[in-house]
């Protein structure tokens, strides 16, 4: 029975090839463009980053704080942190990973909060999203990081592709729970002044959710800070090439420098994201 | 054409509404229906016609149906069957069947509403929550200012119209939710046990407060309570609801002095009929008074005589052989000049004259009181045994 049983392998990852395959094949050049318009859009990104004068940048960044949360000790240690990568010399490695990072929130702000609406509003769709959603988060990178990559090539772009399966679940849940999780009152309250679903949608559902949402856009800028190093493993420049370039070499001095250059980076970005309490007395 | 009119409707919270329907023409209970078909009865052959300028209260313990028939007057609940007709720009809508449009246009300029957990937009300002009607309804810049403004004066709210609501008190927040239902200028105002979760002095002083606003605005207003004192004080018809259907309508006093059943009863019980009962609940009718010639007798003896005129007013008293004193008291509070009462011998008053100031007066002056109506004739005599008859609530025997 066991013989047989191994004997008569089902080629389901054969079948998966195939199907990729034939992707490669007919649609080879719908993600060529893809690729084309995501990779303009991050070196975009990082060439616009890395045109600023680095302190000057780091700079606006404090002031940036500053604004926001009108708070010296975050401003400071913002700007500190930032003043220590460059002295390790991480500033352009870390403005790639920013950059990178962002045009991952970026697609998954754009796909995902839409479709955590949609789940919301159509009960259906979310179960069926739930096991996909879980299934993006719990297959290890490294299986989807191939198939990426016979598709869009060698680059930033199967790495920003990867990154966005991996942390686009984030806004969907939070997006879908912030929506479904609005009083019905002000729901009737919105339909007896006579809102339209536009209308209800804009004044009424998203100010309620924007906060939960928020916080999905947090957790998403965090998992895609994860994803760094996984990116480097596909091209993606970044912080991500010296911590795999570390380990191949065992290099421990540079591993220690660049991990800590990646964590600085997760803090600051945390600390910028975290909503300010909402202003109660202005 | 009444402002709002049910017609017949029933309302099925459920999917088996046809099932429901058939249950309810067979003359099936609340109980039965949602043990055979799944499928709960919201209201059952509901029929009521509010006029316009009217306060409506629709009374029922909690479940009875009340919030549900409301909310069928702007379709926030459907109606299974039946018609919801609407005075809308001057013709009667039918709002359970009217299309999308229509709907939206009555939401926005004929119905508004007020919320019991007040439904106010925690991230906006008290001035943006009023004018969100007016926003929905696309109106801009200084005319939405200039509506939002008045009507913060009109609840008493312009030095904390830049506030954010969860910083106010639940009375001035329920004050911002009338002033956003006040502010779409809708003709009929729907308010959902509205100051029900509002401690009972502030409900106390918002329900005068409203009673001040009606006598100003005159709205069409649909008010739901599961408070008899409430309703009797706001309303100008109360309807009794339970499990969905409407046991009894009418005034305060038919629903004190005439309950139609026990349930109706029950609830009466332990009302005060202070300020419901007026004179012409209690008062014995002119026409039961012995008379003699144009004189009708206060007193058994025959001893205090009113002398009336060819209209049936009362022109001059006699008390035993002396010319007695008249002296009016006016409004249904009773109001009397003190100097006036001294010297009189009985007080003439109107006859929707409360049962409350009818004692004050009679405790303060120790004078009969005769009714009249608005044309003067004598319509009947309220003194001690009178009142204790209407505080009894013993007016049959």
């Amino acid at each position: 029975m066991y013989d047989w049983l191994t004997e008569h392998k089902i080629p389901l990852g054969n079948w998966l090839k195939s199907f990729v395959d034939l992707l490669t094949e007919h649609g080879q050049d719908v993600f060529d463009l893809i690729s084309l318009v995501l990779g303009t859009l991050i070196s975009g990104f990082t060439s616009a980053l890395l045109f600023v004068p680095p302190l000057l940048l780091i700079a606006l960044f404090g002031l940036a704080a500053w604004l926001v949360h009108r708070s010296i000790g975050l401003t400071v240690f913002i700007v500190g942190a930032l003043l220590l990568v460059t002295n390790l010399g991480y500033w352009v490695a870390t403005m790639e990973t920013l950059s990178l990072v962002i045009c991952a929130t970026l697609v998954c702000v754009v796909i995902g909060v839409p479709i955590g609406i949609a789940a919301a509003h159509r009960p259906w769709l979310y179960t069926a999203l739930r096991p996909v959603l879980d299934l993006m988060q719990t297959i290890p990178t490294f299986v989807y990081l191939i198939p990426t990559l016979v598709l869009f090539g060698l680059g930033a772009v199967p790495g920003l592709i990867s990154t966005v399966i991996f942390s686009i679940p984030a806004p969907i849940r939070l997006t879908h729970l912030g929506i479904s999780s609005v009083p019905a009152n002000l729901y009737e309250a919105g339909k007896a002044f006579g809102a339209t679903k536009t209308q209800l949608l804009f004044k009424v559902e998203l100010p309620y959710a924007l906060p939960t949402i928020m916080a999905g856009i947090t957790q998403c800028i965090m998992l895609s800070l994860s994803m760094v190093v996984i990116a480097a493993l596909v091209g993606a420049d970044g912080l991500g090439k010296p911590v795999v370039r570390a380990l191949n070499s065992v290099n421990i001095s540079m591993g220690f420098e660049a991990g800590l250059a990646i964590v600085v980076l997760a803090i600051v970005l945390d600390r910028v994201c975290k909503r300010p309490e909402r202003r109660k007395k202005s | 054409m009444p402002a709002v009119e049910f017609r017949n409707i029933d309302i099925v919270f459920g999917n088996d509404v046809k099932g429901a329907l058939a249950l309810i023409d067979a003359g099936h209970s609340r109980e039965q229906i949602l043990s055979m078909t799944g499928s709960v009865l919201g209201a059952a052959g509901v029929s009521l016609a509010v006029e316009r300028g009217e306060i409506c209260v629709l009374m029922g313990l909690s479940g009875s149906g009340k919030s549900t028939i409301l909310r069928a007057i702007n379709r926030l609940n459907e109606v299974a069957r039946g018609e919801v007709l609407v005075e809308h720009k001057g013709r009667a809508v039918d709002v359970a069947r009217c299309d999308e449009a229509t709907l939206r246009d009555i939401r926005m300029h004929t119905v508004s509403m007020v919320f019991q957990q007040f439904g106010l937009l925690p991230w906006r300002t008290v001035r943006d929550n009023v004018g969100f009607g007016l926003e929905l309804r696309g109106m801009k810049g200084a005319e939405r200012t200039r509506i939002v403004d008045e009507k913060l004066a009109m609840v008493g709210l312009t030095n904390w119209a830049e506030k954010y609501t969860n910083e106010l008190s639940g009375g001035m927040q329920q004050r911002v939710g009338l002033a956003r239902a006040f502010a779409t200028d809708a003709d009929i105002l729907l308010m959902d046990e509205p100051f029900s979760a509002l401690d009972p002095l502030i409900r106390d002083k918002l329900q005068d407060e409203l009673l001040d606003l009606q006598r100003r605005i005159h709205k069409t207003i649909v008010f739901v309570s599961h408070d008899l004192d409430e309703a009797l004080k706001l309303g100008n018809k109360i309807a009794i609801m339970e499990g969905g259907r409407i046991v009894q309508a009418g005034t305060a006093e038919d629903i004190l002095l005439r309950p139609a059943n026990a349930y109706v009863a029950e609830f009466v019980k332990h009302m005060n009929p202070l300020n419901v009962l007026r004179g012409t609940a209690v008062m014995r009718p002119a026409a039961s008074l012995p008379r003699e010639g144009d004189c009708v007798m206060l007193d058994k003896e025959g001893r205090v005589r009113v002398k009336i005129d060819g209209e049936g007013r009362p022109v001059s008293l006699d008390l035993d052989g002396r010319v007695g004193l008249l002296a009016s008291a006016d409004g249904e509070a009773g109001t009397i000049d003190d100097t006036l009462a001294r010297n009189a011998d009985c007080i003439v008053a109107p006859v929707d004259l409360k049962l409350k100031a009818a004692i004050e007066l009679k405790r303060h002056t120790d004078l009969p009181i005769l009714l009249v109506d608005k044309l003067g004739t004598l319509a009947g005599l309220c003194d001690d045994d009178e009142i204790y008859r209407g505080l009894l609530r013993r007016l049959d025997g």
